[in-house]
Formats: C-alpha cells, structure tokens, sequence
C-alpha cells in the first residue's frame, strides 16, 4: 500500500493476499515461492465438518476434480495424482503438510514436471449460509509465462480448473449431482 | 427424433438429432406435445445472442408426458407436465428463497465463465437459450431431458386442454412477476410498455392485483386491440406523444408504476434509438433501451419501475439522474417461475385468468421455420405461435 506517512494509518487492507495486485505479496500465499498464485472461495450450505471430511478423504476428489485421471492414495499423508494437462498428463506425489480438522488442508507437491502447491480451507460462512471453502493454487507454470498463456487459452490454467471444481464441489454437495449436458463416457460437444 | 435447430441469423431447420437421455438421476425425459416460440427466441434468430451453436435445439416454453424418469425424480411416466424454463436446484440459498432464476447449481461449471465475466455472477441455466445457459437443448422438439425433475415440473390434472396451461412455462408467471414487482396499491394507474405476450399478461395481473388503470403503450393496431379486451387504456407511439398523454391521463401526476415489457430490442424512430442502434451496430453499446428511458421519465415521484424485459449487456444514455432525483424503485429479473406455478395454475383452473386469447397460430413442430419467420415478421397479426410435435407437416400445395 501507499506510504501515507500518517501514524496510526493502515498499512494493509483486509483482502487475503492472493487477491493483490502486487505480485510479491500475492507470493506471500505460496508456500515453496511458486510465481503463479490464485485463488477462489464458494460457499456451500453443508456444514463445516462434512465438507472437510469428504475432502480429506483424497479418493473422493476425483468426483468433482475433472481433469483428475487417477488419485491412489498411499497413506495418511502420501497420495500420487496423475491430471491431465495441456500437454498431455502430469503426475506427481502429493504430500499433505497442513491438516487442521475441519478447517484446513495443505499440500505440497513432490516428484513433479510441475512444482505446485497450495491449501484449502472451511469457514463458517454467516448464519445460516452453511461453509465457505477457499482454495488457493500456487504453481510455476511450464515454459513461464507463454505456458500459462497457452493453458489458460485451453481451459487448463489451475485457476480455471480450480473456479470449476469448486463449483462442481457446491453442485454435488447441496443437489447431488454435477450440472452437466453430457452422458458420462461420451466427448463434451465442445 | 425431430428438432427446430439454430444454424446462423435467421436461419432455424428442423432436423433429425439423438433423442434424449437420462444422465443425472434426478433428471426425467418428457415427451413433448405443446412447445411455443417466444418473443426471447427471437434475440436467438436475430443472432444478438452470443455463445450459440449450429445444431443448437432450441425451446423453452414446452409441456407434455414423462416418459421416463431417473432413479431420483419424483414424477411418474404418464403424469401431464408444464416445465418451468428455468432450471433450479431447489437447494442452494437462491432457490431457499425463491429466488430459482438466481439458482447457483444448474448451471455446469464448465459454462458459467461467459456469465461470471458478463454480469460478475453465474446466472441460472435455462432451456435452449445458448451456451451461456448451460447449453441445455430446448423443448422445440419431440422429446426433451429436464434436469431438476422434482423441484420445476408442475403436473396438470386430467381434461385440461394444453393450450390451456402451457404458458405457465414462461410467459404467464412473466407477466406475473412484472406486475408484482410493480408493487401494485389501490388507486394506482399503471402503464406498460409493450404488447407482446409479457406485456399482456402484465396488464390482466396488474388489473387483478387491483390497479385502478391500466394504460398500455404499443404501434401494432391488433396488440393495442388485445390490450384494450384485457380492460387497458390504449396508446400509440407512433401517433401519439407518450410522455404528454400519460402526464394529462394521469392528472398531472405521472403513472404510479410503470412496466416496461420491451427489452433490448426497443423501436423507436427518435434520435436516441437511432444513435442506440448505430452503437448496437458497432459495438459501443449492445441494448437499445428506448421503452425504458421514456418509462423513467414518465413514473410519477417515488414510483415503481418493473422491469421483466430481457437486456443482457450495456445500456448508453440511461437516465439515472431521473431514477434517482425522483426517488423511483427499480425492481427486475428473470421469471422465478416456480415461485408462482401453483397459484396460477388454479387461477387457471378456476377461470380467473385464460391465456387462450393470446395464441394466433398453431402449426406442426416441422413447419416452425415458418412459425419463426411469421412471429418476427408480421407482428401486428401473429402473437403467439404453438408448435404441435405429432401434428403432420402442413400441406405445401395448400400454403398462401
């Protein structure tokens, strides 16, 4: 923020850093550095606890997660992801290194063409509204910039993916189901 | 099965297309036998709606017989149904208050970008009316899958004759909500702009909601016939300057409400309109809200501005100071249709309202080009057209 040279005068505003402009504090949600930091939030009205146990629960991740292709979950901390990217598919190792019951769930990513990152988190949203689930990405693009911009251009970005599966998240948990117009095991029109 | 499909501006085929299935287990196939076209397709036909397809089917006022359902839906096959063409959860925090157009869940997550960036965010999903609405085929067609199959569809009892409640799919609550949100009180004149289906509608609730007048604004002769039947006062824009009629009609006061049932593609042969449609064009500005402006500036101090005509991106020229200076309410949105289904269709049942009056033509689902060309062309005649799936295609030795 700007330098009002007023004592007493905020410094920073309440917005979560990955939402800044500035790039070194939108890394400041990074947990490895990564140069590439976004985030989403939905609110879904289940409670708290049912969200974060179904996430916990890695397996399930595929059910909303649509470029996921496999989640084989190792152990308690370990699972090996395979996700199909802009070139073909990624796989990596995800390490779980934050769990705080009900509220939070880091990773980190090992053995990885693409470092990522990132957590997800459960609040209370207001009364009567249910729970509002953050998830941040943080990542290093392949081939920098012009990786991001060729995925991004393919719908494949982790942003978009990220926005997606957090709706697909809300649509299952409060109707049931996955909006959708296609039969399953048939290519989308588009 | 058959299918009145999008190819292009002006340019709509009935093809042979996949029938439908059932994917999520709430969803139930209908088997269509009374489909409109709406005064909103023709936004489609005009090509003013982006994010269509060729092959896209389109439709979304239909009724007819559940064929099959899935595993959770609880209608049964052989039930009569009227859908809503809004599709609703019927469980996210919109549909717990009625609010079903705003519905968060009908809209697959792989489409809401367009409406995220458009309007800031996701709009509901509805029957064949672009990609943007999910892209979910319309009810124009023999059969249609319907998603949500618990929370929209309404079921009508036995002996009641189609033409009777299909437009409780849209048009109807439309007209509803309009005069709803107009905030009707005793005493109050209320004028609407438009005489298609929504503004007729509007007209016969706003006169059962208890307004004292209705006046109703429109340049086509046998509209402005509709709406004086409907029990209307009648004005001209064509002939007649609007702003001084309604001032003297209203004694000074301007209309207690006004309704505007226009929307975006608003005639007017005056310097606003042209420059609207020049920008329109060119892309400066994509509505051409004319109806709305002068509907503004007629509603008397601390009014009420309904809005049920459909805009979809930026208004030039909107006059806000007059919104504001004179303390007007402005209330808008797409049908909550669910919300009203009920009421209206034993209003309905009991004779109170008839929708009957409004329907001009019906002819085969294989001759619905024709039906498109006619509703766009000739709208002093034609202002309603009901497509028949199991009628046989007309005659063309017999065609005029």
């Amino acid at each position: 923020m700007a330098d009002s040279g007023h004592p007493g005068d905020i410094a920073r505003d309440d917005a979560p850093a990955f939402t800044s402009k500035d790039g070194s504090e939108r890394g400041e949600a990074a947990a490895n550095g990564e140069s590439s930091v976004s985030g989403v939030a939905v609110t879904i009205n289940r409670p708290r606890h049912e969200l974060y146990a179904y996430w916990r629960d890695f397996g399930n991740l595929a059910t909303f997660m649509l470029n996921v292709e496999a989640i084989e979950v190792r152990d308690s901390q370990r699972s090996h992801w395979r996700v199909s990217g802009p070139n073909g598919s990624y796989e990596w190792d995800a390490i779980v290194t934050e769990d705080v019951d009900g509220e939070r769930i880091g990773w980190q990513a090992g053995n990885s063409d693409v470092p990522n990152s990132g957590w997800v988190s459960f609040h209370e949203a207001a009364p009567g509204r249910g729970t509002v689930v953050t998830a941040v990405i943080a990542y290093d693009p392949p081939a920098g910039i012009l990786g991001k911009l060729v995925a991004k251009a393919t719908q494949q970005e982790p942003a978009i993916q990220a926005r997606r599966d957090l709706r697909r998240f809300k649509q299952l948990m409060e109707t049931g189901e996955i909006a959708t117009t296609t039969p399953p095991n048939r290519e989308p029109k588009s | 099965m058959r299918a009145l499909t999008w190819h292009g501006k002006h340019d709509v085929r009935v093809d042979s297309v996949p029938d439908p299935e059932i994917i999520n287990p709430r969803d139930a196939i209908i088997k269509i036998t009374s489909t409109a076209i709406c005064g909103s397709d023709l936004h489609l036909y005009d090509g003013y709606i982006p994010t269509m397809k060729a092959g896209d089917i389109l439709g979304h006022e239909f009724m007819g017989e559940v064929v099959e359902t899935g595993p959770k839906s609880t209608l049964k096959k052989g039930q009569r149904v009227v859908v809503p063409f809004v599709i609703a959860c019927g469980s996210c925090y919109h549909c717990s208050k009625q609010q079903y157009s705003g519905c968060d869940n009908g809209n697959p997550a792989d489409n809401q970008d367009i409406e995220g960036e458009l309007w800031g965010q996701v709009g509901t999903a509805l029957f064949g009316y672009s990609h943007m609405t999910g892209g979910y085929p319309g009810g124009q067609a023999e059969y249609v899958r319907v998603p949500f199959s618990d929370v929209g569809p309404i079921v009508i009892p036995d002996g009641v004759d189609d033409d009777k409640v299909l437009f409780l799919s849209d048009i109807l609550p439309t007209g509803w909500m309009a005069a709803e949100n107009a905030d009707i009180e005793e005493g109050d004149i209320v004028a609407v702009w438009g005489c298609g289906p929504v503004g007729l509608f509007a007209i016969q609730s706003a006169l059962l909601m208890g307004a004292h007048r209705v006046i109703a604004i429109d340049h086509f002769p046998h509209r402005l016939q509709l709406a004086k039947g409907l029990g209307a006062e009648v004005l001209n824009f064509e002939e007649t300057d609007i702003y001084d009629a309604l001032m003297t009609m209203t004694g000074g006061i301007g209309p207690d409400a006004v309704i505007d049932s226009v929307g975006l593609e608003s005639h007017g042969m005056f310097v606003d309109n042209i420059v609207d449609q020049i920008k329109a064009s060119t892309f400066l500005a994509t509505d051409r809200p004319h109806a709305l402006r002068q509907a503004i500036v007629a509603c008397r101090k601390g009014g009420r501005v309904s809005v049920p005509g459909v805009y979809g991106g930026m208004l030039d020229k909107f006059p806000f100071g007059a919104l504001m200076e004179k303390g007007l309410t402005l209330k808008t949105g797409q049908t909550h249709v669910q919300r009203y289904l009920p009421a209206l269709l034993s209003a309905i049942m009991e004779d109170k309202i008839d929708t009957t009056f409004l329907i001009s033509d019906r002819m085969a689902l294989e001759d619905a080009p024709k039906g498109y060309k006619k509703f766009h062309d000739e709208q002093n005649v034609c202002t309603k057209v009901v497509l028949k799936p199991d009628w046989a295609k007309a005659d063309p030795a017999g065609e005029a």
